[in-house]
């Protein structure tokens, strides 16, 4: 299973990284959406692949069975999905809002901050 | 208790803020007392540290390496005192300078929510919780980037967001790998676990995975695109929170992993380090050389100046790393202050273009004298806090046999001197080019109340910089024998 | 959104929702649920009753600003860290107290502790983030032309 997921975390890197080299700020961000899915994915493999019983402890016990899965990359996974989510909402927001302030999204015509005639002087 | 305090205390003020919708006046009072308040936690803390040598706090009572650790040892004390500083400095500014729309979309609240992921990063023992601050920070100031809503703000928000995006993700990847490779994610317990392991292809990518991250959230080459594209485009206040903590906070992350984690010594680490940090100091001068805009000149300053902070931590000698550390304490005062004073140019003189702007010297002699102390500390003039942090790195670069290296500290210095001068023979020393009457902007005591203080403190760090430096040793001390550090997170065990 | 069915039918889907995610919030307790889920959940069923009837309705129906509601909530979370520091002396440290019928040593009855109250918050915080998120988005519709350099969102 692991070399599965391993070429699909190299296959969404790769086309993360097509999508966010094309110049266009959303489909830069579909690139960087695909290049997180690959860091989740990443960390998930890491953690050690079993096929195993989900890490839940049945009512009235105090420790799980044996044998569950390791729950931690599951919470790393979890908590980055959410802070991925998070920043991706506002990611999303902010090139909403800069294709109507410059009227582009193509990456080389934004230039406001840091306009072209300033390195001419 | 005492080392949950400065991350609970900016992240109780932000939620108290968030109940005070449209009460600008409350809401700078609540945020300026809490900043005070927070500085006064660091003080207790770096007290208790320097007395006690590190301490650790485990989260919720789990026992480390299960839990999520607290850990302070005189670096990070120190670091959340000087955060405190400037949280003070800025809230005063935010007085005189910030206006209604800026405040209207929560200046106060995220300025406080940069603090707590500022705090909590120096703080945590815990690489994945480290993440977790850095997201903090990073969103809070996503915030404040794009507060007020400038089309120039919006431009550079976009770089800003998209580099660091990236950098976060390198980060995690970073850690998935680390976290495969060892099965801990506490750093204490990654120092042992990764004890002659060093030399792995897996320890090596993680570590560079991270050096990565973090080199990308200091501003070093050739991942600092993010910086000079957006430092100059938010409100001052903003922009020198920004240039005096975020750089700062990715400069001690890779001290502290660096140091703890991954070991400097290996020579693929070090030799990547050391280029990389010539290559940061050269650039960003270069690149500051070519401007003509008064914070996009500081912006590009900023970069050259953490070639300084990494060059220290990779030549991995004590002195060297005591340079480093003296380096990152100026650094912080100095910058944000020149920030600050950019905003008084801008409201002085209607501008921050150096060519549609002169005659300061003329109308605000004494403003002169403020720009100078920090822009001479920061060129590396002797007495000023400046010369001594260049003199240890310099020195130690030497002692280190680094010849080349110290001739490009030494070159970097000088073409410091020419930015800084450039700013002043146009901003101060030539007339206004619409006449003397041009320099008629008001400015509130406000603005000039955090300036004069940060003056103070670089003339003091300078003049008393061998206790400091003491400090520095002592810390630096710690970061190269970190038994002390690791018994206090893992109990002895 | 102009749809006759979809109007009548909000008036049923957004009270099952809320209580759904109610239920949802309190089961995290012990079982898969929780404040994060539970907080979507009614974050899920504002963005209903905002699609039905405008963000003007969603607000008014909310009575309280959504940022104001992370804000409490965020209080609350805190609050909960502390009041395991004053009981335990660390902070974020459990709080279990049973509330109701206790049988001499046996942990009975409610256990509405600190991590309920953690909970609480949690479930605020989403709730009024994402329905910022969304009132905000919503408002800023399709800006006009070309903004100028004062525009303010």
């Amino acid at each position: 299973m692991e070399p599965i997921l391993a070429g699909l975390t190299g296959l969404l890197v790769a086309a993360g990284v097509y999508l966010m080299l094309s110049g266009n700020l959303v489909r830069y961000l579909f690139g960087l959406v695909m290049l997180s899915n690959a860091a989740n994915l990443l960390i998930f493999v890491a953690g050690g692949l079993t096929r195993s019983a989900p890490p839940l402890i049945e009512a009235g016990q105090k420790v799980p069975a044996e044998g569950v899965a390791n729950a931690l990359p599951q919470a790393l996974i979890l908590t980055a999905i959410v802070i991925g989510f998070g920043l991706f909402c506002f990611a999303l927001a902010l090139a909403y809002r800069a294709f109507y302030a410059m009227g582009t999204a193509k990456m080389d015509d934004m230039r406001l901050a840091e306009p072209l005639e300033d390195t001419a002087k | 208790m005492i080392l949950v305090w400065p991350i609970v205390i900016p992240m109780l003020t932000a939620a108290l803020l968030l109940l005070l919708p449209n009460r600008f006046a409350a809401q700078r009072a609540v945020a300026l007392v809490s900043s005070v308040v927070l500085l006064g936690a660091g003080l207790l803390l770096l007290a208790r540290v320097l007395g006690e040598g590190p301490i650790a706090a485990q989260l919720g009572g789990w026992a480390a390496p299960f839990g999520i650790t607290l850990v302070a040892d005189i670096l990070s004390a120190a670091m959340v005192v000087i955060t405190g500083i400037i949280a003070v400095a800025v809230s005063i500014y935010a007085y005189g300078e910030l206006e209604g729309a800026d405040e209207a979309n929560g200046h106060h609240a995220l300025t406080q929510a940069l603090l707590t992921g500022v705090c909590g990063a120096f703080l945590t023992g815990d690489i994945f919780n480290l993440y977790v601050w850095f997201e903090v920070m990073l969103i809070a100031s996503f915030g404040l980037l794009v507060v007020g809503g400038g089309r120039a703000q919006i431009d550079g928000a976009v770089k800003y967001v998209g580099l660091n995006l990236i950098a976060t993700l390198a980060f995690l990847s970073g850690i998935g790998l680390l976290y495969g490779t060892t099965g801990t994610l506490n750093m204490a317990d990654l120092a042992g676990k990764l004890d002659g392991r060093q030399e792995e292809m897996a320890v090596l990518i993680s570590a560079a995975l991270l050096l990565f991250a973090f080199g990308a959230k200091a501003g070093m080459f050739p991942a600092f695109f993010w910086l000079p594209a957006s430092y100059h485009t938010p409100s001052i206040t903003s922009a020198a929170l920004f240039s005096a903590l975020l750089t700062k906070v990715g400069v001690y992350a890779l001290i502290r992993t660096f140091t703890l984690v991954y070991d400097v010594d290996v020579p693929a680490v070090q030799t990547v380090l050391i280029w990389g940090a010539v290559l940061t100091m050269v650039v960003g001068v270069l690149g500051a050389a070519a401007q003509s805009s008064v914070r996009r000149i500081l912006s590009w300053h900023i970069i050259s100046q953490i070639g300084y902070m990494i060059l220290g931590l990779a030549i991995y000698t004590p002195l060297a790393l005591v340079g480093a550390i003296f380096y990152l304490f100026h650094h912080i005062v100095v910058k944000a202050n020149l920030f600050l004073i950019a905003g008084v140019i801008k409201r002085l003189t209607g501008s921050e273009d150096l060519y549609k702007i002169g005659g300061l010297w003329k109308a605000k002699p004494w403003l002169g004298v403020l720009f100078l102390i920090p822009a001479l500390s920061l060129a590396g003039i002797p007495p000023l806090s400046g010369f001594w942090a260049k003199l240890l790195v310099i020195q130690a670069s030497l002692e280190a046999e680094g010849w080349l290296l110290a001739f490009f500290a030494l070159a970097v210095g000088l073409l410091t001197v020419f930015s800084m001068s450039k700013i002043w023979l146009e901003a101060f020393w030539k007339p206004h080019p619409d006449g003397d009457d041009a320099v008629n902007g008001h400015v509130p005591w406000s603005m000039y109340l955090p300036i004069i203080a940060l003056a103070a403190i670089t003339i003091f760090i300078g003049l008393f910089a061998g206790m400091f430096v003491d400090a520095a040793i002592t810390s630096a001390d710690q970061i190269l024998n970190p038994d002390a550090y690791i018994n206090a997170v893992l109990g002895g065990s | 959104m102009n749809s006759l069915i979809y109007t009548t039918a909000t008036r049923i889907i957004v009270p099952v929702t809320l209580v759904l995610a109610v239920i949802v919030l309190l089961r995290g307790h012990n079982d898969p649920g929780g404040g994060f889920i539970g907080g979507l959940l009614a974050a899920l069923a504002v963005a209903i009753l905002e699609k039905a009837r405008g963000v003007d309705a969603a607000r008014a129906w909310l009575r309280v600003e959504p940022l104001t509601i992370a804000g409490a909530g965020l209080v609350a979370a805190i609050a909960a860290g502390l009041w395991g520091a004053l009981e335990h002396g660390m902070f974020l440290t459990g709080v279990w107290p049973f509330y109701g019928p206790n049988a001499a040593g046996v942990n009975e009855g409610v256990p509405a502790g600190s991590i309920l109250l953690f909970d609480l918050g949690v479930f605020l915080v989403v709730v009024g983030g994402v329905s910022g998120i969304l009132f905000t988005l919503e408002e800023a519709g399709v800006p006009a032309e070309q903004p100028d350099d004062e525009e303010d969102s």
